[in-house]
């Protein structure tokens, strides 16, 4: 063989060089990446703003949401068909229309949002009715601890404690960015706790029930913090969102 | 008749590749096709909205990532295949020629010497191996969250993300050759290519 392919047999392992050095290159990467990070979120921060295909949204750390789902389909709900109910351990159970939610007093608020896996969405306006304010109107009873989400997706839940709950910062929210919830954003009703990883803000929201305990929603079945405080939780430090 | 048809053909078609190559170009291509389809479903904001699903998802995504390496590993137990890989891995003075006149786009056939891989096959090879394996160890860090320190997994997505969109496009670079090329396509297919094809573009190739 050597004879007949002299040309092929011999030379530089050069292939060898580029594979190493590719994995090196990647490890050099991991370590650079707090760096490199901070300075691509800048500059595609601000080549976003002016760019008009949104094409940039599409780069990691581009900006802007991306859409998780954890069904295969959602439900569109509206006006009419809309409902939202508050059970379990309270003295008046009630189901709430979207006009019953639109005419309770609304509360705005700008704040970041933190998604666990990494993407945040700066300065996003949320407008909604207080959770607190639903809660004190159903009237929670002395042995309630927690309360428990429900969607109208069918499968996704989360939970918080009732402290958690009542905080000033958690919402039921109608309007994001200033419009009206979209489906893909999880309305026309979602939940928004600003404290927390987005994963806490259930989308579609459709049930609101007071329990005793907490129970674990979706993800955190799947290994996600339950007290999902942004910057203490999850194995991550980012920059506290409320 | 069918004597002078058959006759010519038969004798000008070259053995290019083995069953194992083969196999293993195949399955890897498969695997890999996996991988870059459940990514752009997790990834492209319009293709979540539509399928949904996410932790279905991520599992194929993860799976077939962990067995991208499989084949080649079960390829190694073949002569033929380890014998392509010391072709893919050897640089010539050819290899040279080649590489300069693919950066000053000279196309003539004269400044393109390459053996049984081209000098461009033998880097890509190369680095598609490497990136395959940074996305692995990457990929192994954002999935095992847990077991590693806070700032690796940040970090680890950061690469993965930016080296899955490298990997894209390269990746389309070398489906969109092998589209504009049917011969080298059959070798991969059938396991042989023409005489005349592989005189013209593996000059130097002694199959």
């Amino acid at each position: 063989m050597n004879s007949e392919q002299p040309e092929e047999q011999r030379g530089t392992p050069i292939g060898r060089r580029v594979l190493l050095g590719t994995l090196g290159l990647g490890a050099l990467g991991v370590v650079a990446a707090p760096t490199l990070q901070r300075g691509l979120e800048a500059f595609l921060g601000g080549a976003a703003d002016k760019d008009p295909t949104g094409l940039t949204g599409l780069l990691p750390n581009g900006g802007g949401f991306r859409y998780y789902s954890v069904t295969s389909s959602v439900p569109h709900k509206n006006a009419e068909n809309y409902q939202l109910k508050v059970d379990g351990l309270v003295d008046r159970p009630k189901t709430y229309t979207l006009a019953d939610l639109r005419a309770l007093p609304q509360t705005r608020m700008v704040k970041d949002v933190q998604c666990v896996t990494g993407w945040r969405v700066p300065d996003t306006p949320f407008e909604g009715v207080r959770l607190s304010r639903l809660l004190d109107a159903a009237g929670v009873q002395a042995k309630a601890g927690a309360v428990r989400f429900t969607c109208f997706d069918g499968a996704y839940t989360e939970s918080l404690t009732l402290d958690q709950a009542r905080r000033a910062d958690v919402l039921v929210a109608l309007r994001m960015q200033d419009k009206d919830l979209g489906h893909s954003h999880g309305g026309p009703v979602r939940l928004y706790v600003a404290p927390m990883y987005f994963y806490k803000s259930a989308k579609w929201l459709s049930g609101i029930t007071v329990t005793e305990d907490v129970e674990p929603g979706y993800w955190e079945e799947r290994g996600y913090d339950v007290d999902a405080w942004v910057g203490n939780s999850n194995g991550r430090d980012d920059e506290p969102t409320s | 008749m069918n004597l002078r048809v058959d006759a010519p053909t038969a004798a000008t078609r070259i053995r290019r590749f083995g069953p194992v190559q083969r196999w293993v170009h195949r399955t890897t291509a498969a695997l890999m096709g996996v991988c870059v389809v459940t990514a752009a479903c997790l990834y492209v904001p319009q293709l979540a909205e539509l399928v949904g699903r996410r932790e279905l998802v991520v599992r194929v995504h993860e799976w077939s990532g962990l067995a991208l390496p499989v084949p080649v590993l079960v390829g190694l137990a073949s002569r033929a295949f380890r014998a392509d890989l010391g072709f893919l891995n050897r640089f010539g003075p050819h290899d040279r020629v080649w590489l300069r006149a693919a950066l000053r786009r000279d196309k003539r056939r004269a400044s393109r010497p390459a053996g049984k891989f081209n000098a461009g096959q033998k880097v890509y090879a190369a680095w598609i191996a490497g990136a395959s394996l940074v996305m692995l160890g990457t990929g192994l860090l954002m999935w095992f969250t847990h077991l590693t320190p806070i700032q690796w997994r940040t970090s680890a997505t950061f690469v993965h993300d930016w080296l899955a969109l490298t990997i894209g496009i390269v990746l389309a670079g070398h489906i969109g050759m092998a589209l504009g090329d049917p011969e080298a396509r059959r070798g991969l297919r059938t396991g042989s290519v023409s005489k005349e094809w592989a005189e013209r573009e593996h000059p130097l190739w002694r199959p």
